[in-house]
């Protein structure tokens, strides 16, 4: 059996308390939400924090909120299980949303995964997400040297792209992409103040850094919705199986239709083809009506900018191909289509079992 | 007792009139409460009081040389109580007398990413594996032999000094009639190559054993094994210590497929560590750790050239095959015989001719996974036949039906069929799935597929030559009304246990929970070869029945006196012993024992059966043969989106001739169970492996070694499955039953190559079929070139002279006309040609 390495473990009650332990901690300590990112990563020696902090205890990020201007605040506690629920979070503007909590990995693991530790889940490569033997066998790779041994050397191969002077593991959460095609912004709390910023702002599209606009020092406390009257949104996620795969290329779309079906605002985001989610340009859709023209140009512009490489699931070129597809089926689906194969692919879900 | 015992021949119950007490009905099998009640006890759910922990130090090079170990870091660490090294178990084994190439630890040399090296034993887990860093282990790296092309080219460095030569292990050559001449002479040939990936079983539970020396200086292993005979002859060479101080137990497998079916370095390590500590010692792989183990599909370049009369009736076939072998023999030359074996048995093969070739590489052993060898040529051999129908226009399913192999009848290649239900078999699916109406009728993006199999019900000959039986039965009757089983057979999840209680019950006219089951400990059951080749059923089976009928006849005597009725009117059923023409008049099974034991004394019985002898004289004419083959036919339903190439199967309908359904749930659940891994075969599942940049490392490592990322489907992933039974009764078959664990996956990969093709127009020649495979061949056909993916050619292999054996209406005998004269019956050898022994097999029947 592999065992999580031994570390200290810290169990603040307050956000306050736990933004004070995790920079007491410094580069050792590692936030614990769920853990269904950080444990398996643990027991695989990716990361070996010494100071774990544990914020299962601090009730105040499960707090939830709906806001006088029609926003909602989700607290970054919230369960993956518990987004999908939650009657604030449930209207059709935000589906886009839910329906990316609820195609993360299983049900048990939506029971036990938060929002934010989605939104800060480790980038994954099939390169680094293996255990230390076989790490060793490849002699590491950039983003996880050879933490056990204490060597010092970064050996500085990416082995997706040798050649490249960063590391190109994928950005894999579900929920990020849904939430910047919603415009959502997010709270961090340090010992030293809080702000609020962009979900966008959080990641830069570099596999180890991938989480650049969140200091190490600050905890991700709350996920702010715009109020959202008149928008559609949806999410599509191309996976291998439908029960528990992570994302290989995942796209988020959000659109208000004016008069005569012309689109007044659109935002769409693309999943797991960078190492950070990436926002789409949609101005050639605003102000025109969704003709088939305008969806094939416009999936044509939007899929460019996806480079999905081989440390995936999945081979990389059809990756690619399948992006432009994904953006033209989300766009169709919310003009209001007659659902596809694909969709029916893309939307696979767990039977909903109500209580 | 029939006069040939060896050939048990039921085809009805043991109730009166012939009718049957438990055969045929569904019912719970006997090991369902444990199972589900978490009561059934695995290997790692074993503890013994002072045990240790054993892990394993792994090579992280493909190939190297071992230039030194140094344990004493690890054996100064305070929790460390043994470091054992390739020095402290040096003499080889394997599963094959004729490939004994491991060692249980690596002596000097390392094959593969994984190989073990050293084993550290210590108090608990996490201090054994934490010690793994303390042993320090310094190589020399060779050059990385990646696939069976790279072996084909580069005799160095030999992965293996022995072999046919440099890394190819072993080449083979058959001709069974002038197949040049007769491909000649076809109006129309057609030629394919293909290739299918290689693939691993990925039992749920991975494999563990626990070691120990008992109160009587014996050491006892038990372990995940689906072979504790073989592991015990294993341990017994490898630790020199006489067989009977070494006991082996097989725990129930949480599954097996062929994965534990080896006698495993792990396994033997743990013996030896028992031994050296004299305290209790453990090891439970990860599943990274399974991996390496492996044994799994073979990857298998092919080429089928055949030949067809304008009609599509097949005039010859030949057959080449290249088989990536990984670092060690394993079962491997059986796995090369087997990809040339079963392509006759199907349909009628006039001429045939199998050349097969197997390479060492740097990768884990690769052997037998459910379908044994049979599974990549089948896939091979139906898309062919699929384009045959095409070309011809043809239905595909009346292509098949016009030219069945008989029943009854002798192959070219000297196979012995039994009872034969194909044709019955594609009726069903093309009646069930409205074949007729669907097939190049429904819309561009929908398609539907067939294809057939044939599979062994047990492998003719055991793994090592010998003239013994292949499973045996003891039953132990006591006066308070308990049978007891005892048999060799090991429980791996497929029912063996429910088979060996069915068998007794329905004979003794109990119900199969009253029998008590011992199974799997070598050291208290009879023999049992294992859980392999589909082989329990009719052994065991055969074994239990000849036990339990000759019990009965202990007991019906006795019974008749005390009845006052002619011997010949006591009936067993209903857990009465009863005159057949008055039921009312009888006795309890109990009292019927109690009169026999009055009368015999102590009641015991066995059984035992052995197959019956092959035709095939020629050398390698041992692989094939079986006491009857089962059959399946499928239909399956697709829908492929051509913008992305994306697959998603919709329904599948199975149709198997199990000659007799002994438990039809159990039946049904292996039939279900063969599709769910038949459509991973197809569509998911692939034993891939990540060079890096040669110019910058040498390393070779399985590209994804974790449940996550190799891709298995889901419950969610299953289409629904519409089941047929065909029962076909076979003579040789307990009650009439052959096979039901294998065949029905063999169809499942080729009926959705073929459901693609007629979905969307395109053909992939491998497996699995991806979807950009599917994207590309699409691509192709847009631009008006060939649309097919696959590989592009078959290498120049330089064949042996194949052995020429005339097919039997040809007037061949079955023995090879240009086979030079061999040293007879080489100990060891498993395909050595020995004068095959047609005594029946006698038993003894106590008392």
């Amino acid at each position: 059996m592999m065992r999580v390495p031994p570390f200290r473990y810290v169990a603040p009650r307050t956000v306050d308390e736990a933004a004070k332990a995790l920079r007491d901690a410094g580069p050792e300590g590692m936030l614990l939400a769920g853990g269904t990112d950080l444990l398996p990563n643990m027991k695989r020696r990716q990361q070996t924090p010494k100071v774990v902090i544990g914020l299962r205890g601090v009730q105040e990020l499960k707090a939830c909120l709906a806001n006088q201007d029609g926003s909602i605040t989700l607290g970054a506690g919230l369960t993956l299980a518990g987004t999908v629920k939650s009657p604030y979070a449930r209207q059709d503007a935000y589906r886009a949303l839910t329906t990316a909590a609820g195609k993360v990995a299983t049900t048990h693991i939506q029971n036990m995964g938060t929002l934010g530790g989605n939104l800060c889940l480790d980038t994954r490569c099939n390169y680094y997400d293996q255990n230390y033997e076989w790490r060793k066998a490849i002699d590491f790779c950039k983003k996880a040297p050879d933490g056990e041994a204490q060597r010092e050397v970064t050996h500085g191969t990416c082995w997706v792209a040798p050649g490249s002077p960063r590391c190109w593991a994928v950005s894999s959460t579900d929920c990020a992409p849904a939430l910047v095609a919603l415009g959502a912004q997010v709270t961090l709390v340090s010992a030293d103040g809080r702000r609020t910023i962009p979900v966008l702002s959080l990641y830069k599209n570099d596999g180890m850094d991938y989480l650049a606009g969140k200091r190490r020092d600050e905890v991700l406390t709350q996920v702010h919705v715009p109020a959202m009257a008149g928008w559609r949104s949806t999410y599509w996620k191309l996976r291998r199986r439908g029960s528990f795969d992570f994302p290989v290329l995942s796209v988020a779309a959000a659109l208000k239709l004016g008069k005569g079906g012309v689109v007044e605002s659109a935002r769409v985001a693309l999943g797991a083809v960078a190492s950070c989610p990436l926002e789409v340009s949609t101005e050639s859709l605003i102000g025109k009506p969704l003709t088939d023209d305008a969806l094939e140009a416009f999936a044509d512009l939007a899929a460019r900018p996806a480079r999905p490489l081989d440390n995936t699931d999945y081979h990389l070129s059809w990756r690619k191909r399948v992006t432009r597809e994904y953006v033209l089926g989300a766009l169709k689906e919310l003009r209001g289509d007659a659902p596809s194969l694909l969709q029916r692919t893309a939307a696979r879900v767990l039977p909903v079992v109500s209580a | 007792v029939s006069q040939d015992p060896h050939k048990v021949s039921h085809t009805h119950g043991g109730a009166p009139g012939g009718a049957f007490n438990v055969v045929g009905k569904p019912r719970r099998r006997v090991d369902a409460r444990a199972k589900v009640t978490g009561q059934t006890r695995f290997a790692d759910d074993l503890s013994l009081p002072r045990m240790l922990w054993m892990k394993l130090v792994r090579s992280p090079h493909p190939h190297a040389r071992i230039v030194k170990i140094d344990a004493s870091r690890a054996l100064a660490h305070p929790s460390v109580k043994c470091v054992l090294t390739g020095k402290d178990l040096p003499i080889t084994y394997g599963i094959l007398p004729v490939s004994q190439d491991e060692h249980a630890l690596c002596l000097d040399r390392v094959r593969h990413v994984g190989d073990p090296v050293a084993a550290v034993v210590a108090l608990t887990e996490d201090e054994a594996t934490a010690a793994l860093e303390l042993v320090h282990v310094e190589y020399e790296v060779l050059d990385t032999i990646a696939d069976a092309e790279d072996a084909l080219n580069k005799p160095e460095p030999r992965i293996h000094e022995y072999g046919d030569d440099g890394n190819v292990h072993k080449r083979v050559a058959f001709e069974f009639g002038d197949v040049e001449q007769a491909l000649k002479d076809s109006p129309r040939v057609f030629e394919d190559v293909m290739f299918f990936e290689g693939n691993t079983h990925l039992p749920i539970e991975q494999h563990a054993t626990l070691a120990a020396v008992d109160e009587n200086g014996r050491v006892v292993v038990y372990s995940s094994t689906q072979t504790p005979h073989y592991l015990h002859r294993a341990l017994t060479k490898v630790l020199q210590m006489p067989g009977a101080r070494i006991r082996v137990i097989a725990t129930p497998n949480g599954g097996g497929f062929g994965g534990k079916s080896d006698p495993f370095n792990h396994e033997i390590a743990a013996a030896k560590a028992a031994l050296v500590t004299g305290r209790p010692v453990k090891i439970a792989l990860t599943r990274e750790e399974v991996f390496y183990c492996h044994r799994g599909r073979h990857p298998v370049l092919m080429r089928f050239r055949t030949g067809v009369d304008e009609q599509g009736k097949l005039q010859a076939m030949s057959l080449e095959t290249l088989l990536d072998g990984g670092a060690y023999g394993s079962y491997g030359v059986a796995s090369t015989f087997y990809t040339g074996a079963l392509q006759t048995v199907t349909y009628q093969v006039p001429r045939y001719a199998f050349r097969g070739c197997r390479a060492f590489t740097n990768k884990p052993a690769c052997g037998p996974k459910r379908g044994h060898g049979t599974v990549q040529p089948r896939f091979g051999q139906e898309v062919q036949l699929d384009k045959i129908a095409v070309a011809l226009g043809k239905d595909p399913a009346e292509l098949r039906l016009m030219q069945l192999a008989q029943p009854g009848s002798l192959t070219a290649n000297y196979l012995k069929l039994g009872t034969m239900g194909l044709g019955k078999c594609i009726e069903l699916v093309v009646e069930g799935s409205g074949w007729k109406q669907k097939w190049q009728k429904l819309p561009f993006g929908k398609g539907v597929g067939l294809a057939c199999s044939s599979y062994l019900t047990g492998a003719g000959l055991p793994i090592y030559w010998n003239d013994m039986p292949h499973s045996g039965v003891q039953l132990r009757l006591d006066r308070m009304g308990g049978v007891t089983c005892f048999c060799g057979a090991t429980e791996i999840g497929q029912g063996s246990d429910d088979v060996l209680a069915n068998m007794v019950a329905e004979v003794l006219g109990i119900e199969p929970r009253d029998v008590q089951l011992v199974t799997g400990q070598t050291d208290v059951t009879p023999i049992d070869l294992g859980s392999y080749s589909s082989r329990v059923t009719i052994m065991a089976g055969n074994a239990a029945i000849q036990a339990a009928e000759r019990a009965r006849d202990l007991i019906a005597g006795p019974a008749a006196k005390k009845l006052g009725i002619p011997r010949d009117r006591v009936g067993f059923a209903d857990r009465r012993v009863f005159d057949v023409e008055d039921p009312a008049k009888g006795l309890t099974f109990e009292e019927a024992i109690v009169v026999a034991e009055a009368e015999h004394g102590t009641l015991g019985t066995v059984g035992s059966y052995k197959p019956p002898a092959s035709p095939a004289k020629f050398k390698g004419g041992g692989v094939g043969p079986s006491p009857t083959y089962s059959y399946s036919a499928t239909v399956v339903q697709v829908d492929v989106d051509p913008k992305t190439g994306w697959i998603s199967v919709e329904k599948i309908w199975m149709a198997h001739d199990i000659g007799r359904a002994l438990n039809p749930t159990l039946a049904r659940g292996q039939v279900e169970g063969s599709v769910y891994m038949g459509l991973g075969e197809a569509l998911y599942e692939e034993s891939a492996f990540r060079r890096l940049p040669e110019k910058l490392s040498k390393a070779n490592v399985h590209k994804f070694p974790s449940l996550l990322e190799y891709k298995s489907p889901t419950t969610l992933d299953m289409p629904d499955v519409v089941t047929y039974l065909v029962e076909e009764p076979d003579k040789n078959g307990p009650f009439g039953a052959k096979e039901v664990g294998q065949g029905p996956l063999l169809p499942i990969m080729p009926a959705i190559a073929n459901a693609v093709f007629d979905a969307v127009g395109v053909r992939i020649d491998e497996c699995p079929i991806r979807p950009e495979a599917v994207l590309r061949a699409l691509d192709e056909k847009a631009k008006g070139r060939p649309a097919r993916i696959g590989p592009a050619s078959f290498p120049a292999i330089p064949w042996p002279e194949p052995l020429k054996v005339p097919p039997p209406w040809e007037g061949g005998d079955g023995t090879a006309v240009n086979e030079k004269p061999r040293k007879s019956g080489k100990p060891g050898t498993p395909y050595a040609k020995k004068p095959i022994d047609t005594k029946p097999s006698i038993d003894t029947v106590t008392p």
